[in-house]
């Protein structure tokens, strides 16, 4: 038996058989890798709007197009407000990480006033747009910007439900291993959703813009 | 007897998505700072470079589309903390996939539906044949 193990040892050098032996991962790791699984298929869900944008992007049907509408100033504060949420968000992690209780509580509450200037200054940009008669029912790239660009919204307002449902839960119950759990994957949706905005304003604005 | 060894070896194989390493409080509050100014760097370039006249003018989406990337791949390192380290094969894995299906679906749609309107009948000539 033991001239099988060890053959098995040296046919095996990549230990991929010693996985047998070692159980579940921990909970953290496998709550945070489904998590991850699910961000992919969100950003999957994304590239469907963002190929429904590429591909109805010329179709204006004679009304205006991106260049004559956005404004560039704007989308670019609105830049900088949701990356230094993400910056902010961060520090949020370490203070939970580090168990302390205010230095969580400001920089979420930091984040969480960021992502609503963020979302401010788009509803205010839509409500824009639609008054100067360019809405979503104007043509087929004012439908495809809307569902674009308002999905990502969506997914910001949602965030910052789930970011204040995370400072109450600390507040109440403390930083417990499950509430640990959620902070992590709460992080990891609000820098991913900073990913699909660096697409979002690379792609819609500034080559809107520049073509 | 030497099996014994591997199993404490591999203890700590994984490592979950956005989960730093154990550092110390000053390098990881360093890292994200290192992130936002290097993603501020880029953000700050693409935006210049799309209003400008100093480059060629063709070469100004590309340009875009390559300082995106960039800085994603910034967000994903210093923010997600997703690294090649053999602690995260799991996650970089299942990253790659995603790629793969947004790759596929966007390049895919703008390729045939370019070529779909290339190939299509005008619609004025469309409307007269059926008169």
């Amino acid at each position: 038996m033991s001239v099988v193990a060890m053959a098995h040892g040296h046919a095996d050098p990549h230990h991929l058989h010693a996985a047998e032996h070692e159980g579940p991962a921990p909970k953290r790791i496998v709550t945070g890798f489904g998590f991850w699984i699910f961000l992919l298929s969100d950003i999957v869900m994304f590239s469907c709007f963002f190929a429904t944008y590429g591909v109805l992007v010329g179709e204006t049907n004679g009304g205006p197009s991106g260049a004559q509408l956005f404004d560039l100033k704007n989308v670019a504060i609105e830049t900088a407000l949701l990356l230094l949420s993400s910056f902010t968000c961060g520090m949020a992690s370490i203070a939970a990480d580090m168990r302390n209780n205010l230095w969580f509580q400001i920089s979420m509450a930091v984040t969480a006033l960021f992502g609503a200037g963020f979302l401010a200054l788009e509803a205010i940009e839509f409500i824009d747009l639609v008054e100067r008669g360019a809405g979503p029912s104007r043509s087929a790239f004012l439908s495809a910007f809307f569902s674009l660009v308002g999905c990502h919204g969506l997914h910001v307002s949602a965030g910052i439900l789930w970011l204040l449902t995370m400072m109450a839960q600390v507040f109440a119950k403390g930083f417990r291993a499950d509430i640990q759990r959620r902070i992590l994957c709460f992080a990891l949706f609000w820098h991913a959703l900073d990913i699909i905005w660096v697409a979002v304003f690379s792609v819609v604005y500034l080559l809107g813009s520049a073509v | 007897m030497s099996e014994q060894v591997h199993g404490t070896h591999n203890h700590h194989l994984d490592v979950a998505p956005g989960e730093e390493e154990h550092r110390s409080l000053g390098s990881r509050v360093l890292g994200y700072l290192l992130g936002l100014g290097l993603a501020i760097l880029l953000t700050a370039t693409s935006f210049f470079i799309a209003g400008t006249d100093l480059v060629w003018q063709p070469s100004i989406p590309v340009a875009i589309v390559v300082l995106a990337i960039a800085q994603m791949g910034v967000h994903i390192v210093f923010f997600l903390h997703i690294t090649t380290g053999p602690d995260n094969t799991n996650n970089v894995l299942a990253l790659a996939f995603g790629l793969l299906i947004v790759f596929l679906v966007v390049g895919g749609s703008i390729w045939i539906m370019d070529h779909l309107n290339h190939n299509m009948i005008p619609m004025d000539q469309l409307m007269q044949m059926q008169r």
